[in-house]
């Protein structure tokens, strides 16, 4: 990657920290995962390509949604947990498609579906 | 018949998940709520369970794509806890109808810039990095 060679490490470590407090204010202030803020963030501030943002975003969600469960108190309580295993089977499901289905369109269909979403959100919001 | 519309709803959120990179929380959420009866907590940390089961497994997919920065990914999930403080406290400072006009404000301007940005990236033949 000619960006990572170019860039001072602590200015590319100051973004990555920009970017995960930002999606952290904007999922503790609005509700939202935080990768709607994520893979925009990567491709506007890093020049990632739409697979590798959306890659990464995914593993910063692993952590993110960890992090949100600890402070919440743990799983237990308000969780239902059964019927969250059970639902996690078809989304899992859907996840390994959308990632085989991601890797076989352009990566501009990638920028214009996060675009929808976007827009989905923006309406939602502004209807609610 | 409303467990088939939250699995399929489910279906739904893992695929957009897979396809943009998201959680898929905002499908998971009103699957939980609307079709099986639970809270609005409730749904919200049962969604949060199905996001770290989906997240985990997406990414795992997409690595052996070579499309995930492991490093960078950690970092920003670990930073983004001071942020969630923060924003969850000011939430109750400022007016929620507010808070939602300017992230749908934000969301709006988000779209035009990826769609701008992939239009000129990818228009004369150009490719993005990574």
């Amino acid at each position: 990657m000619p960006s990572e060679a170019g860039s001072l490490p602590s200015e590319r470590t100051l973004r990555l920290a920009a970017i995960g407090f930002l999606a952290g204010l904007f999922s503790g202030l609005f509700g939202v995962g935080g990768g709607t803020i994520i893979v925009p963030l990567l491709i506007f501030w890093f020049g990632f390509g739409e697979r590798l943002a959306t890659g990464t975003s995914l593993a910063a969600i692993v952590v993110i949604g960890l992090l949100g469960a600890l402070f919440q108190g743990g799983f237990y309580g308000n969780v239902h947990v059964v019927t969250g295993l059970l639902l996690a089977i078809p989304a899992v499901l859907g996840v390994v498609l959308g990632v085989g289905i991601q890797q076989r369109i352009p990566q501009r269909a990638v920028s214009y579906l996060f675009a929808a979403l976007l827009l989905g959100v923006a309406i939602e919001l502004i209807l609610k | 018949m409303n467990e088939v519309a939250a699995v399929l709803i489910c279906l739904l959120g893992g695929l957009a998940g897979g396809l943009v990179g998201v959680g898929g929380g905002v499908l998971f959420v009103p699957a939980l709520a609307i079709f099986l009866g639970l809270s609005q907590v409730e749904s919200e940390s049962t969604s949060l369970l199905m996001i770290v089961i989906v997240a985990a497994i997406g990414a795992a997919r997409q690595r052996g794509y070579g499309n995930v920065r492991v490093r960078e990914g950690l970092l920003i999930g670990a930073l983004a806890l001071p942020g969630v403080l923060l924003g969850v406290a000011a939430s109750n400072w400022v007016s929620e109808r507010l808070l939602q006009l300017s992230f749908a404000a934000l969301a709006l301007f988000m779209a035009a810039q990826l769609v701008r940005r992939a239009r000129s990236t990818y228009a004369a033949g150009g490719r993005g990095r990574g």
